[in-house]
């Protein structure tokens, strides 16, 4: 089993003419979990992305796998697997193809190609021509690419966009079995949203510059927390809780109780022998918290 | 290692698309119709006994050279757009990631590409000593098809489609723009270096320098071809592996200037 290795920025920089597109990056991606880079449209994540696969060269600073820049790296598709944003295929060669012709670049076994289509769940298109794939087959072309060579580091920008819901939690069922056996993966998106139910670290970026890293929980800075609920009888529900002293308000499809802890309000109803139809925690704060850190004039 | 690799993975790029053989179907269209023409031609005038413009010995391997004469343009193209094609469907990205060594993956491609001109080569020469040797026996003309001369000038002729796709690789890699490429490679060679040999050969100064034109070079290499048979003086020209020398640094002038610029650039 390939073990991950820490990713480290240090100082990475880069410039295009005027514009700073990233800015004095400092900060380390662990093994063993899954780290989500985020920032609005234009923050400079893909940039960063490139610039620690070598493909884009820094103005300043640099990245590293463990201390090894990627050009530098022995066997690189089987050291980190990377897929960026960019269709990046030839339309008229096969998935097969595609995958075969890294896969020799990188002197890998033959039978590397149809076991990557095989996680990704495309080997029943295996020969068909790229260019008639939909975008989230493509999508999944592009993980099998990173898969190639079984990697201990997985490098993916943006690799939710144009998941369908069933693809979306096939993804994050992936990605995480693959940090749980000690892999590094880092992902990028441009919504928290998105990615909150894979990650466990965030490194947050807005205009290039470093503006939050840590837990995902140290994101929820807002105090209350809130438990959504729901019963048949709604209304008899709303007045236990009211009766416990709660302050609760009504919802489309339930109740919201503010200041409260969902086994709580679980014990409560049991209690009172009412039968839930819904119980949840909310994390209101998440998302807010985002919104503030990258600035309300983040998105471009 | 890398290197043998690079060459594997080259192969597998330029072989898994439709490409190229749609640019051989056409290049044996074309060399088989213009060889099987001309063989016509001469054969025709030989047997009015009109007077032969050139003596029998000399019409099949200008009949032949046709191979290259005009079928040299599609190992261009080829190399051109197997380096283009990487620009234009970003396809430079994975390309990268799986041989960071930038250099590494463009030896190999001018390595392969060298392979595949030879490979294109072939064919070019099937079609125009098919088409030619089966035209020139029709009308009684020996095709001299076990001449060892004949045999040298094949070998000339593999070299020189093999130096003409290197040269393209060269073009690829100055001109990433894939349409650009395509433009020039057809305005060139159909357009402005015929003239320009044309031109050249109305002094003798100039005729020196006209000797180096990436054409004249070539068919100084194989050794026979229709613009100098129909130029008359074949008085300038260069040596066979002159020649091949001057083409091969156009080659690696052109690739060499590529890496330092465009292959070298971010890839984003
Ligand atoms: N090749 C380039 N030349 C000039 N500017 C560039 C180039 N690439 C990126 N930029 C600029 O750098 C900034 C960061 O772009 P980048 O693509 O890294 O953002 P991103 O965070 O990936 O955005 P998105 O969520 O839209 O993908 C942008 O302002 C962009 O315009
Ligand atoms: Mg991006």
């Amino acid at each position: 089993m390939p073990t991950g290795v820490p990713i480290e920025f240090s100082g990475l920089t880069k410039r295009f003419g005027s514009v700073a597109a990233v800015s004095d990056l400092t900060f380390t991606v662990e093994p063993g979990q899954v780290t989500g880079f985020l920032g609005p449209n234009g923050a400079g994540k893909t940039t960063t992305l490139r610039m620690l696969l070598g493909l884009v060269q820094p103005s300043a600073g640099s990245a590293s796998f463990g201390g090894t820049a990627y050009a530098k790296l022995d066997s690189p598709l089987s050291t980190v697997g990377a897929s960026l944003e960019a269709a990046s295929f030839h339309p008229g060669r096969s998935a097969r193809n595609h995958l075969a012709v890294y896969a020799q670049a990188a002197g890998l076994p033959k039978t590397a190609p149809d076991a990557a289509l095989e996680k990704v769940g495309l080997a029943g298109y295996a020969n068909r021509r790229v260019g008639g794939y939909s975008l989230g087959m493509r999508q999944r072309l592009g993980l099998a690419f990173a898969l190639l060579g079984d990697p201990g580091v997985l490098v993916l920008d943006e690799p939710i966009n144009g998941l369908d819901p069933e693809g979306i939690k096939w993804i994050r069922l992936l990605l995480r079995a693959m940090a749980a056996e000690g892999r590094t993966v880092l992902i990028s998106s441009h919504l928290l949203s998105e990615v909150q139910q894979t990650v466990d670290e965030v490194v947050i970026i807005s205009h290039g510059t470093l503006v939050h890293r840590g837990e995902l929980s140290t994101l929820d800075t807002s105090d209350t927390k809130q438990v959504q609920v729901n019963a048949a009888d709604r209304d008899r529900l709303a007045e236990i809780l009211r009766e416990a002293g709660y302050t609760v308000s009504n919802l489309r499809s339930g109740v919201l109780v503010d200041n409260a802890e969902a086994g709580e309000i679980g014990r409560l109803a049991f209690d009172a022998g009412i039968p839930l139809t819904g119980l949840s925690q909310k994390r209101t704060g998440l998302e807010e918290s985002f919104l503030t850190l990258v600035g309300e004039e983040g998105s471009l | 290692m890398s290197l043998v690799h690079t060459v594997r993975s080259e192969t597998t790029k330029i072989t898994s698309t439709r490409l190229w053989w749609v640019l051989a179907l056409i290049m044996v269209g074309y060399v088989g119709l213009c060889a099987g023409g001309l063989g016509a031609i001469f054969g025709g005038l030989g047997t009015n006994t009109t007077g032969p413009v050139l003596p029998d010995a000399q019409i099949p391997l200008l009949i032949y050279s046709f191979a290259t004469s005009v079928g040299y343009v599609f190992p261009v193209l080829f190399g051109a757009l197997a380096v283009t094609s990487e620009f234009r469907f970003q396809s430079l990205t994975p390309t990268f990631l799986a041989i960071p060594r930038r250099g590494v993956v463009l030896t190999g491609k001018l390595i392969t590409l060298f392979l595949a001109g030879a490979g294109f080569g072939v064919l070019a020469l099937i079609a125009s000593m098919g088409a030619g040797a089966a035209v020139l026996a029709g009308f009684g003309i020996d095709p001299l098809l076990g001449d060892p001369d004949t045999w040298a000038f094949v070998g000339r002729s593999l070299l020189a489609m093999a130096l003409w796709a290197a040269i393209g690789v060269g073009l690829g890699t100055l001109v990433p723009s894939q349409v650009a490429a395509i433009v020039i490679v057809l305005a060139f060679t159909q357009f402005v270096e015929p003239l320009l040999r044309l031109g050249s050969t109305i002094t003798d100064w100039s005729a020196q320098i006209g000797q180096f034109l990436p054409g004249s070079a070539s068919d100084a290499l194989v050794g026979s071809s229709i613009y100098t048979a129909m130029s008359g003086t074949t008085s300038v020209a260069l040596e066979w592996w002159q020649g091949g020398l001057v083409l091969a640094a156009i080659a690696a002038v052109a690739t060499l200037i590529g890496s330092a610029t465009s292959w070298r650039r971010d890839v984003s």
